[in-house]
C-alpha cells in the first residue's frame, strides 16, 4: 500500500458533497442583491413618501427590486433602513 | 465543480476589484467546504446550516478588504464557519456551555479531514474533465454507474474501470504535490 491509498482519496472525495444549488446561487447573487438594496435605501433616503411605502411593506419593496423577498433579504433591508434613520 | 484556474490569492484580488465572476467562482470554490463544516463538523440541522452558510459568505463579502493575507482565505473561511456554527448552536439553546464545550470533541478532527478533502478536491482540477466528472459524480454526488453513464454518454459497464483508472491518476497527481495522507500539517487554525 502506498502512502496515498486510493481508498483514502475516495473517502476524502466523498467528504465534500456539493452544497444545495439554491444556497450556492443565493450566495453568488450576494453582490447584486446588496446593490439592489443600496438602490432602495438611497431612494428611501431621498424620498420620504417612498421611504414610508418601503417601511410599510418591506417584502413588496424587495419584490419590486426584482429579488425574492426571503427572510434574510427583508431583514437586511430593515437593518439598512434602521442604520440610516 | 471548482477548477483551480487561479490561486486563492488571485481570486480574492479579483473579488476585491468588484469582479462578479470572481465572486461566483469564490463561492463555488468554498461552498462544499463551508457546507461540510456546518453539517459534518457541527452537525447543524438544514435550516441552521443554510443560515450559517449564507452568513459566512455575507461576512466574507463584507470583510474581504480586512483580510491581511489573500492566501489565508481558506483558514479564514474555516474559522468564520466554525465561529458562526458555534454561535448558532448557542443561540438555539441546544447547549449553553463555553465555546470549547460547544464544539464536539471530534469537530476539530473533522475540520482537519475536510481541509485535506478540499486539497484533494482541488487536485481534481489537474485531471481530464472526464475523470473529474466521473470521480465527483461517483464519490461526492453518490451517483450510480447507470446515472453517470447516461450523463456522460458512456457505457455503464465501463464506469467502474474508469473510476479505478481516474483514482490512480488522482493519486499520482496528489502524491506529487503533497505529503502523505495522515501527515496533515493541520492547516486549519482553531
Amino acid at each position: 500500500m502506498t502512502p496515498y491509498d486510493e481508498q483514502q482519496l475516495a473517502k476524502l472525495l466523498a467528504a465534500l458533497p456539493p452544497a444545495p444549488e439554491g444556497w450556492v446561487r443565493a450566495a453568488q447573487a450576494l453582490p447584486k442583491a446588496r446593490a439592489e438594496l443600496d438602490t432602495i435605501v438611497e431612494r428611501a433616503l431621498a424620498d420620504e413618501a417612498y421611504r414610508a411605502k418601503v417601511v410599510a411593506d418591506l417584502e413588496a419593496a424587495v419584490r419590486e427590486s426584482g429579488q425574492e423577498p426571503d427572510a434574510a433579504r427583508v431583514a437586511a433591508l430593515r437593518a439598512r433602513l434602521a442604520e440610516n434613520e | 465543480m471548482s477548477q483551480a484556474s487561479s490561486s486563492d490569492a488571485q481570486l480574492v484580488a479579483r473579488c476585491r476589484d468588484g469582479d462578479q465572476r470572481a465572486w461566483e467562482e469564490l463561492v463555488e470554490r468554498f461552498s462544499r467546504y463551508v457546507y461540510a463544516i456546518a453539517t459534518q463538523a457541527f452537525r447543524l440541522a438544514p435550516d441552521d446550516a443554510e443560515d450559517v452558510f449564507q452568513e459566512v459568505f455575507a461576512r466574507v463579502y463584507e470583510k474581504l478588504d480586512t483580510l491581511r493575507d489573500d492566501e489565508a482565505i481558506r483558514p479564514w473561511i474555516a474559522q468564520l464557519t466554525r465561529r458562526l456554527a458555534i454561535d448558532r448552536i448557542r443561540a438555539s439553546g441546544r447547549e449553553q456551555p463555553s465555546e470549547d464545550e460547544l464544539e464536539a470533541p471530534e469537530a476539530s478532527d473533522t475540520m482537519a479531514t475536510l481541509d485535506e478533502a478540499l486539497s484533494v478536491h482541488e487536485a481534481l482540477a489537474g485531471l481530464s474533465e472526464n475523470c473529474r466528472e466521473i470521480l465527483d459524480r461517483f464519490f461526492a454526488r453518490d451517483e450510480s454507474y447507470r446515472t453517470i453513464g447516461e450523463a456522460l454518454g458512456l457505457p455503464g459497464g465501463t464506469i467502474a474501470s474508469r473510476i479505478s483508472r481516474c483514482l490512480v491518476k488522482l493519486r499520482e497527481l496528489y502524491e506529487g504535490r503533497n505529503e502523505p495522507l495522515g501527515a496533515s500539517s493541520g492547516r486549519v487554525h482553531t
